[in-house]
């Protein structure tokens, strides 16, 4: 650390950076993923003959995702009424 | 009116005008992507970007008393110089939005308002240190960080859905996206609509109508986050066509990826007491999206122009904030401002006037990248 540039504040922008700026839209891939059922070959026949349904276990992980990322935008909103 | 009730008038409705600039040309921060992508329609997210830049505007009133604070010395500064500086600032960005270059409101400000006071009061006037470590390190780094934390949000993101259909992902991230933006627009509120009214601060404070580390006045926060949330409105085409269609052909994945990006780094770097330029950051994710994606075209040449005016908008604006100064003060007290302002709003006409002829439109914004700004145009019904 030195006067020209606060190396300690840049390493923590770095990783909380990579953790809410690649991490948050990555658990809403995850949570994308499995809201929408499986998509191989052998499935695709499957879910023509019945109605594709989303597994419970699917949906609670959906859910816990999006729960998250929503956690995360009300965490961002606070920080930017308390902090600028 | 009396002389100084004059030049008052016109150094805030210079600061007006610049805000409103630094509006427009800030829509594409955080709506370029959005718009390319098809998450929302080009007029519904302008007036989004619009209203969240307004609300952004009062969430925070810890408005400092000078954006300059720690830059030049602010007892050498005085309405003129201010004057002079917002001349500069208004001038970079219209001429860069002309052009459809996404660069720096807030380093043309800067850099106005550094050539202003270099002019006035000479080098010992300028804290270099403080342009260095708080302005030109910031700027350089922020790019790379916010493109980094975009590719690598892009990988993860196009990685965790490959066995998802096609049309649930591009729906899915589209909802993700005006998230993400909205985020972008609310913090762009905060942080930008500040700088005008540190500036108006400052300057009446110089003129000594407001005590020395004196607040914002209410009027002047609310005309600031009335004139950015206008302009934002108003949305500036060229730049969120250069931004979302030339830079990087552009998915619903990898605009959110971007946008969150975006937020995260200006957000934590206020958090640390930078104010970044979120062009710089918006810029920066939008090309991180594009090599986290394999196979995505990314125009470097595009990049590279948009580079080259970043590391001219601090010389450019200085310069020109320098020449207005010299220019006002030749002439002398309130009428070489006035004729300044004169020349200034000559300036912005002519720019419009050009621009209109080969305009950038909510109606065109998103036709196919061929090389030029203003899309040819397309047979009738073909576009759109």
């Amino acid at each position: 650390m030195n006067s020209w540039i606060n190396l300690t504040a840049l390493w923590k922008i770095v990783v909380v950076g990579l953790l809410a700026g690649a991490g948050l839209p990555a658990l809403f891939a995850v949570g994308l993923r499995a809201l929408s059922p499986a998509r191989t070959a052998e499935s695709e026949r499957a879910q023509r003959s019945r109605s594709a349904a989303t597994s419970p276990v699917g949906v609670t992980t959906a859910v816990l995702c999006f729960a998250v990322v929503l956690a995360a935008i009300g965490w961002g909103i606070y920080s930017i009424v308390n902090h600028s | 009116m009396s002389s100084n009730d004059l030049l008052m008038t016109l150094v805030v409705v210079t600061a007006l005008s610049f805000d409103f600039t630094n509006g427009f040309h800030d829509t594409g921060n955080a709506m370029a992507t959005s718009i390319a992508t098809g998450a929302l329609p080009p007029r519904v997210a302008v007036a989004l970007s619009g209203a969240l830049n307004l609300v952004g505007a009062f969430l925070s009133f810890s408005v400092a008393a000078t954006i300059a604070g720690g830059l030049v010395q602010s007892h050498l500064v005085t309405p003129t110089v201010v004057f002079a500086g917002l001349v500069g600032g208004i001038l970079w960005n219209l001429a860069t939005w002309y052009f459809g270059i996404p660069s720096s409101s807030s380093h043309a400000l800067i850099g106005g308002v550094i050539g202003s006071t270099l002019a006035a009061a000479g080098g010992h006037a300028v804290l270099w240190h403080g342009v260095v470590s708080k302005v030109i390190l910031p700027a350089v780094l922020s790019p790379v960080i916010a493109g980094a934390i975009a590719a690598f949000g892009t990988y993860l993101v196009y990685r965790l859905t490959r066995g998802v259909a096609q049309g649930v992902r591009t729906r899915g991230f589209r909802v993700g996206q005006i998230g993400s933006a909205s985020m972008v627009s609310l913090a762009h509120g905060t942080n930008d609509a500040q700088k005008t009214m540190g500036v108006i601060t400052l300057a009446l404070i110089a003129n000594g109508s407001l005590a020395a580390g004196h607040k914002a006045p209410a009027w002047v926060i609310v005309s600031c986050a009335l004139a950015i949330s206008l302009g934002t409105y108003v949305g500036g085409w060229r730049v969120i066509r250069a931004l979302g269609k030339g830079l990087v052909e552009i998915d619903s994945p990898q605009g959110m990826a971007a946008e969150s990006a975006s937020a995260a780094t200006i957000l934590l770097s206020s958090s640390f007491g930078y104010s970044l330029s979120t062009t710089h950051v918006a810029t920066g994710s939008i090309l991180g999206s594009g090599v986290g994606r394999r196979g995505a075209e990314v125009r470097w040449s595009v990049a590279g122009r948009m580079a080259t005016a970043w590391v001219l908008t601090l010389p450019a604006a200085g310069l020109v904030g320098a020449l207005a100064y010299e220019a006002a003060h030749g002439i002398g007290g309130t009428a070489g401002v006035a004729v300044i302002f004169v020349v200034l709003v000559a300036c912005g006409l002519g720019l419009y006037l050009n621009s209109r002829r080969a305009p950038v439109t909510a109606g065109n914004v998103n036709d196919e990248w061929t090389g030029s700004l203003a899309p040819t145009p397309a047979p009738v019904g073909a576009a759109a």
